[in-house]
């Protein structure tokens, strides 16, 4: 049984649910593109996760309408990386998914948590190029 | 046309119209209508081969294709010979010296006077891939044959590869949204990338911006504001894939360039004529050029500097010039930029000083969310004059808005905005606060329109908080009243994306037969779907069908248990529950779960359903995990579905010595034959051999009890939140019709519950009560019961064991792993801790720390 230590949460305060910055869109600039699938690989309305360096994870979604968007993985409300197997659509128009454990619902675009507004998702850049989607990582 | 005072005299001098557009149009048809004396000929230069047409009213000409439609009245010039219309010739050079201009076909025509009407053509922006195939402008008739021809052929790929064809109109300005209403029309689904941070930046403000994109985006035209395109490369299968900067991306099948106009003065510059600082033929307020025999009129006209993108002062301008031709001295007078239009059925005007400019000046807005319109007045500092204003969702009131345009407002000037027609006696009822509405409770009308202020807006909530309505429920219906009165809608909606009820819904896909959620919300419903309809959506047609649930795009709505065919747990692993009808095993099948158990390290329990549940396993293991169950004869107990669960049974007659039917059978078989069905919530069974009930029969949607004479069936028994027990339907059926009342029962309940609604709560909520329900089941009172029959028995031939199918299916299979670009990859967050009593899930801490991207 695969048994890990794990490295991306540091000092983890003690209040019990998270309290991240607001979610905003990831700003252009030079990044690190990571491979992530051939478009082809994509079922539209659904999620992929995807690893990334330093063991983070990503929820890559193609929409049913062309648009991909990639946020982080892990639901900060259940502490489980599970957000690339939630249910893809929209909230008046914003396209969100909802975590398959407890369905907060978080905007796509933003990665923030709609009804809690302080919670967020990381976002990441999104790139197709010769049928190949990447996602950026900030240098 | 003009009666020539000289029919037999020539004409002594030639104009020359390098443009044959809306505008180009307008001049001829005004200088040959005044000039009674026949002293001009007309030579009109037409780049495009067609004569000119009402480019305003372009975005009509899909759907009916009939270039003709758009022809504006009297564009050939027919019987007038003093015009001489060249269609498909292009002006390449005018020399000012010899007052010639030289065609493409290498005609060089001298001219006294030169009409320069070239107009503008569309910006695109300098983004990488531009030029692609599949990139378009959306200015004329060629380009919307070709844009039809690529919509046509992309939604034919698509369709081959079952996924919707999409377009993106670069430009949310109005010619923008024309283009992406025309993408609609073809079938497209129209993408609106804005770099402004709203629509139409220029027409509307911030307010009415977020109205309009309100308003736009539920029309199914998917509106990205603040965001720019930075770059279009062609993939493989022929789409582009086009970055956003906001750092999205989006696959799409065409691109069409809607970011603005430039004016075509490449004649007019080579000409050496002044051109403004943004471009354009310079004129002064007669529309002349710095050359005195040159014109220039329409969009390419920048007068006194200023371009104008509008066909109304381009008509001012062609009739200014034909004055002066015919020795007239008019001027330009400025335009009133005005406008207002339906775009995609949606309102939108704009007026005098929309944007607030004048120094001083005071806005006053009135925005109703619920309605979508946005109004807003512009006056003047001392709250008198009115300057201008925006209205967005509802243009009725602009006619008369812009008559006050510059003139004093009568009264209050807030009134302009505000909605007509409030009628507020209609709000109040004529109760007063102390009337006591619920007797039962003494429940006044105040405190229950305290809690509807409060929040409370439907029946349950009510109850919940003022006990109203809960002992006889005869207020009920004052209560509903009292809600609809203060403006709360008793909805059954399913949720945001669609009005209708489960039940509506299931109506809709067996009448329609559409069998895709994107078919039936583009038809029935709005937006793109939820994780509440998608997968309510997904059930019904489960039920109406013997498809895999992750056949095409059904795969797409199903909710992670169903998606992954597994329980999903706390941490993101999953649980596995093979199927043991009745709770019958076998020894070898259980040495296998043992070993499956114990080589995939899974936690194992029983359940409360008579079989085995194995905890902890990763996505990537599920496949192995049911090979192993597969092959020893185990089928997917479909504990991750609203679906049939268990038939628990006690072992009956054949082995206690009290029963008195063979309840592991009758259990067994009707395992096997309602497995794999989806329904509105789980459902249980229970048969129990004697009435000593050891299978807790009556906890169960369906309990099966023996008797010395045959089975009796109760239903709509739950455990749960709020346990019920089932209630008697029938008494001493025989085997056959027992199945046959079954099969009515579990179909009706199908058919008519709403989403997650149990049996208990449905036979609650099911006009009649149970009365009715023995009706239905047990004399056929709707004449439904033959096809209820049909249905089960469609469902009971076309059963497939869900997790057999994906094994046999390597493209189902290829989903079943951790990280797409690391299918080998256990995935790292998932942990347990064993030193405890039992296994058990560590999750990671929280809060994650959102990097800066």
């Amino acid at each position: 049984m695969t048994t890990l230590t794990l490295s991306p949460v540091e000092e983890a305060p003690t209040t019990s649910r998270a309290v991240v910055r607001p979610g905003m869109l990831p700003t252009p600039g030079t990044r690190q593109w990571i491979v992530a699938c051939p478009v082809s690989r994509l079922v539209p309305g659904r999620g992929v996760a995807v690893l990334l360096p330093g063991s983070a994870q990503a929820a890559l979604f193609l929409l049913p309408n062309g648009m991909i968007y990639a946020v982080g993985n892990l639901d900060p409300y259940a502490g489980a990386a599970v957000i690339s197997r939630g249910l893809t659509g929209d909230r008046a128009g914003d396209p969100t998914v909802a975590s398959p454990l407890l369905k907060q619902v978080f905007s796509l675009r933003t990665g923030v948590a709609l009804d809690d507004p302080e919670v967020a998702l990381p976002t990441y850049a999104v790139r197709v190029q010769h049928g190949t989607v990447r996602l950026g990582l900030p240098r | 046309m003009s009666t020539p005072e000289n029919p037999t005299g020539t004409p002594t001098r030639t104009v020359v119209v390098i443009g044959h557009g809306m505008v180009g149009h307008r001049f001829v048809e005004a200088l040959r209508s005044r000039d009674t004396g026949s002293t001009w000929k007309v030579t009109v230069l037409s780049a495009e081969a067609d004569a000119a047409y009402d480019r305003v009213g372009l975005s009509s000409y899909v759907g009916t294709w009939d270039r003709n439609a758009l022809a504006l009245s009297g564009n050939s010039y027919a019987g007038d010979d003093l015009v001489d219309l060249r269609l498909g010739v292009r002006a390449e050079h005018v020399d000012r010296d010899t007052r010639t201009v030289t065609t493409d076909d290498g005609d060089v025509i001298a001219y006294d006077d030169l009409v320069i009407a070239t107009g503008s053509h569309p910006f695109v922006p300098p983004v990488p891939g531009h030029d692609s195939a599949g990139c378009f402008v959306y200015r004329t008739l060629d380009d919307l044959d070709a844009i039809r021809l690529a919509a046509e052929s992309a939604i034919e790929r698509a369709a081959a590869e079952g996924r919707e064809a999409n377009g993106l109109v670069v430009g949310g300005g109005l010619l923008g949204l024309e283009a992406a209403n025309a993408l609609r029309l073809l079938g497209l689904t129209p993408h609106v990338v804005e770099f402004a941070p709203r629509l139409m930046p220029l027409q509307v403000d911030v307010g009415g911006g977020a109205v309009l994109e309100r308003l736009i985006g539920g029309l199914g035209v998917n509106v990205h504001t603040g965001a720019g395109t930075s770059s279009i490369a062609t993939q493989d299968d022929g789409r582009l894939a086009v970055e956003l900067s906001d750092g999205t991306a989006l696959l799409t099948d065409l691109v069409v360039f809607s970011a603005g106009v430039r004016p075509s003065d490449a004649v007019a510059r080579a000409a050496g004529l002044d051109v403004g600082e943004r471009g354009g033929v310079l004129t002064d307020i007669a529309c002349r050029t710095s050359d005195e025999n040159v014109w220039a009129v329409g969009e390419v006209a920048a007068v006194e500097g200023r371009c104008y993108g509008l066909v109304a002062p381009g008509y001012t301008m062609a009739e200014v010039v034909a004055d002066r031709l015919l020795g007239g001295d008019a001027t330009f007078p400025g335009a009133d930029l005005s406008t207002k239009l339906k775009l995609l059925g949606v309102d939108v005007a704009s007026f005098g000083d929309a944007m607030a400019t004048t120094p001083g000046a005071l806005e006053i807005v009135h925005t109703d969310a619920t309605k979508g319109t946005y109004a807003k007045v512009v006056v003047s500092d001392d709250a008198r004059t009115l300057l201008g204003g925006i209205l967005v969702g509802d243009a009725s009131a602009y006619t008369t808005l812009k008559a006050y345009v510059g003139r004093e407002v009568p009264g209050d000037p807030g009134t302009l905005v505000s909605p007509a027609g409030i009628d507020d006696s209609a709000l109040g009822s004529a109760l007063p606060d102390d009337a006591v509405i619920c007797s039962c409770n003494n429940v006044t009308k105040g405190s229950i329109c305290g809690a509807i202020a409060e929040g409370a807006c439907d029946l349950a909530a009510i109850k919940g908080c003022t006990t109203a309505g809960t002992t006889c429920g005869g207020c009920l219906p004052t209560v509903k009243k009292l809600l609809v009165d203060s403006g709360v809608e008793l909805s059954k909606a399913l949720c945001e994306h669609f009005e209708q009820s489960r039940a509506e819904l299931f109506e809709i896909v067996v009448s329609t037969g559409i069998r895709t959620f994107s078919g039936l919300v583009a038809r029935y419903g709005t937006g793109t779907g939820c994780e509440i309809c998608k997968p309510t959506v997904a059930s019904i047609l489960a039920s109406t069908s013997s498809d895999h649930v992750l056949d095409g795009e059904q795969a797409a709505l199903q909710d992670s248990n169903d998606h992954f065919l597994a329980n999903i747990q706390k941490n993101g692993t999953y649980s596995v529950v093979p199927r043991m009808p009745g709770g019958e095993v076998t020894a070898e099948q259980l040495i296998v779960i043992g070993q499956v158990a114990r080589d995939f390290g899974l936690y194992v329990k029983v359940t409360g359903g008579q079989r085995i549940d194995l905890f902890g396993a990763r996505v990537e293991q599920l496949p192995a995990i049911w090979q192993r169950l597969v092959d020893v004869g185990m089928e997917s107990g479909q504990a991750y579905g609203k679906s049939l669960r268990t038939v628990k049974s006690c072992v009956g007659s054949s082995w206690c010595r009290y029963g008195v039917q063979d309840s592991v059978a009758m259990a067994v078989d009707l395992e096997h034959r309602y497995r794999g069905l989806r329904s509105p919530h789980k459902i249980k069974f229970g048969v129990s051999g004697c009435a000593r009930e050891c299978a807790e029969a009556r906890g169960k949607d369906v309990g099966v009890i023996a008797t010395d004479k045959g089975w009796n069936l109760y239903v709509c028994g739950n455990g749960g939140q709020t346990p019920a027990h089932a209630r008697l339907l029938v008494s001493d059926l025989d085997d056959e019709t027992l199945v046959r009342y079954i099969d009515r029962f579990l179909m009706f309940y199908v058919r008519t519950a709403d989403r997650l609604q149990r049996t208990a709560p449905w036979l609650d909520a099911l006009e009649g009560g149970l009365e009715h329900l023995r009706a239905v089941v047990c004399e056929d009172s709707l004449g439904i019961a033959a096809d209820l029959e049909a249905a089960m028995d469609r469902h009971v031939a076309g059963y497939q064991d869900e997790w057999k199918a994906v094994l046999d299916d390597p493209e189902k299979l290829s989903r079943f792993v951790s990280f797409v670009n690391a299918p080998e990859e256990a995935d790292p967050t998932v942990a347990f801790d064993e030193s405890g009593p039992r296994k058990v899930p560590v999750l990671l801490g929280l809060p994650t720390i959102r990097e800066n991207v």
